[in-house]
């Protein structure tokens, strides 16, 4: 049994707009997903009623992406986990923890290793 | 002028279920917020993906947590095998089911039991912790194992229940069902109970839909939803609604879960008197490749497998996200203004299972 | 308004026995499928290796020159990934669960070699 589901890409630009419209239509954000392949692609998961949106924006590593937890509280949550281990720039977060939140040995572990493995081969 | 303290509250502390750390800004014994910090039971399950296999990797999904372990199990499988495009045996769908349904009711009567020890009736906890030992047995003689059952594999399952079993499982929760019945008459109607219950913690509608609360904390606030409802597993078969109270407090939480465990009573006869005969497995070949969001209800909630295959054998990403992370902000919400000695039954009342949130 | 109700049950469990059993001094009810430990019949086996190669944990050691076949009792899950797939059947889930140790339990296999060597 496959539901209704769509994966829609936007701009990084685009998200806040995308973000408003949701949030007036009903919808409710179900959740925040990031992977990194190359460069940073972040999923924003809406739903209503049973059927999923998604929204995939493709950011690199040193992009800056603006918060949508002003337009909907829980995102802020999921955007302080997503700077605490992949460490992507997000601004503007509702309420910032700035690195508190997962209390974790190492800074970012998830995040792409190759510059520091550059530098370390180098030494 | 009344000063402003703040107290940390955990991991260690002796009503807390699984380590979370909040600091509790006080003033004169009203809460005014708290701010959270996770991390302590971090393993990295996540990265574990690049390492092991994908048919490998059910084992690691299934260890995420202790209450919920099949839930996960089974919602890892569905997602690769809609990946693949491969259509499980209707025998298979329901025997999921059925261990699903169960999951969930031992969830519940643990919940139930943590919450009486909340608020120090001991004597309570141990008496629905001695009831939930009843499907812990059944448990034990159907798949082998208490806790960790390993019996989800992709493509359906590994062991089969024969008919006499399905009949004694029945017949063991009909017997159940008078004592929970006595049970549960406890938490509904008792003085002590109610008095710590009613009124304390009240999350509205609207509140509830734009703080992005999931589960029983959704469905005690009036928002009728259920994920049970797409009908993935045996669902589509069987005749169910969502269990839905409109105080939004935590009695309206707790009435939410005890009639949750009676609806999952009733679907498990369902499932034990629709079962059809077949396979309970299929075989396949071949690797993945694709990427999907798969959505189950798990006893707290709504949780979410997002898997991307890229044709290897080795999976690309796995996430979870899982029901007490997205509830997480509706705590933080219910906190602000309840009292301190409120702040145990709030915690429990999301039914926290940090071992999930932190994976 | 009801108070006291759980008292029926307090005063019914004081004339009753205990409802928990004291393990490990005594032991505890299994089923026939409950998976304790594996277990092999060593004389069967062809030390292949596929058992040590589908175990998610490398649990189980093969060695086919010495025909020796090992097992990390404290690494082992309890999965019955080798038993499905042990080609000649010679790996089973026994009821009884491993006891507690401190420190890592290896219980190691020998084959036994034939006494006569054939002529060359």
């Amino acid at each position: 049994m496959v539901d209704k589901q769509t994966i829609t890409e936007v701009q990084v630009d685009e998200l806040v707009d995308k973000a408003v419209l949701m949030k007036g239509q009903g919808y409710r954000l179900v959740q925040i997903s990031c992977t990194y392949k190359e460069r940073f692609e972040i999923t924003y998961s809406f739903d209503k009623d049973y059927e999923l949106v998604h929204y995939r924006i493709y950011a690199g590593r040193d992009e800056e992406i603006l918060s949508i937890s002003q337009i909907f509280f829980s995102a802020f949550l999921y955007e302080n986990e997503m700077k605490d281990l992949f460490g992507v720039r997000i601004k503007n977060i509702a309420i910032d923890y700035e690195g508190g939140l997962y209390r974790v040995a190492k800074k970012t572990p998830f995040a792409p290793q190759d510059k520091e493995e550059e530098e370390a081969k180098n030494v | 002028m009344s000063k402003r303290s703040i107290v940390p509250f955990g991991p260690q502390h002796p009503v807390l279920p699984e380590p979370i750390h909040l600091d509790l800004v006080l003033e004169d014994e009203k809460v005014v917020e708290a701010i959270p910090s996770i991390g302590f039971v971090h393993r990295g399950l996540e990265k574990l993906v690049e390492k092991k296999e994908f048919t490998e990797y059910v084992y690691v999904a299934e260890r995420i947590c202790g209450i919920c372990s099949f839930m996960h199990g089974m919602g890892y499988c569905q997602a690769v095998e809609n990946i693949m495009g491969i259509r499980i045996p209707e025998r298979a769908e329901y025997l999921r089911t059925l261990w699903a349904e169960l999951s969930r009711i031992h969830s519940h009567l643990l919940w139930l039991g943590l919450l009486a020890d909340a608020f120090g009736f001991e004597s309570l906890f141990m008496h629905c912790w001695k009831l939930r030992e009843q499907i812990l047995d059944i448990f034990e003689a159907t798949t082998g194992g208490r806790v960790i059952f390993s019996v989800c594999k992709i493509g359906g399952v590994r062991k089969d229940i024969d008919q006499d079993t399905l009949k004694g499982i029945v017949t063991v929760l009909d017997k159940m069902q008078k004592e929970l019945k006595e049970l549960t008459d406890v938490f509904i109607e008792d003085y002590s109970v109610k008095h710590r219950l009613v009124g304390v913690g009240v999350l509205s509608k609207q509140e509830a839909h734009d703080v992005g609360a999931v589960g029983p904390m959704m469905r005690a606030s009036g928002i009728a939803q259920d994920m049970r409802m797409l009908g993935y597993a045996a669902y589509k078969y069987l005749d169910f609604e969502p269990v839905v109270e409109t105080d939004g407090d935590c009695y309206a939480r707790t009435l939410v879960r005890i009639r949750e465990i009676y609806q999952s009573m009733d679907l498990i006869r369902q499932c034990a008197a629709r079962m059809p005969e077949g396979e309970i497995e299929e075989k396949f070949k071949g690797m993945p490749a694709g990427e999907r969001y798969e959505r189950l209800e798990q006893p707290r909630g709504e949780v979410i497998y997002y898997v991307k295959a890229n044709g290897t054998k080795f999976l690309d990403r796995v996430r979870v996200r899982t029901p007490t992370f997205a509830n997480v902000p509706a705590l933080l919400k219910v906190l602000q203004g309840c009292d301190l000695a409120d702040v145990p039954m709030m915690v429990l009342t999301i039914d926290p299972c940090i071992s999930c949130t932190e994976r | 308004m009801t108070v006291m109700r759980f008292a029926g049950y307090i005063i019914k469990n004081l004339f009753q026995k205990p409802a928990t059993n004291l393990y490990p001094v005594k032991n505890q009810k299994c089923f026939d499928r409950t998976r304790g430990h594996v277990a092999i019949d060593i004389d069967a086996c062809i030390f292949c290796g596929m058992c040590s190669r589908k175990c998610p944990t490398g649990a189980i050691g093969v060695d086919r020159n010495q025909k020796r076949w090992d097992i990390e009792r404290l690494k082992c899950i309890q999965c019955s990934c080798c038993v499905e797939v042990c080609p000649k059947k010679c790996l089973s889930m026994e009821n009884a669960y491993t006891a507690p140790s401190r420190g890592s339990v290896k219980d190691v296999f020998h084959a036994r070699v034939p006494d006569n060597q054939p002529d060359r």
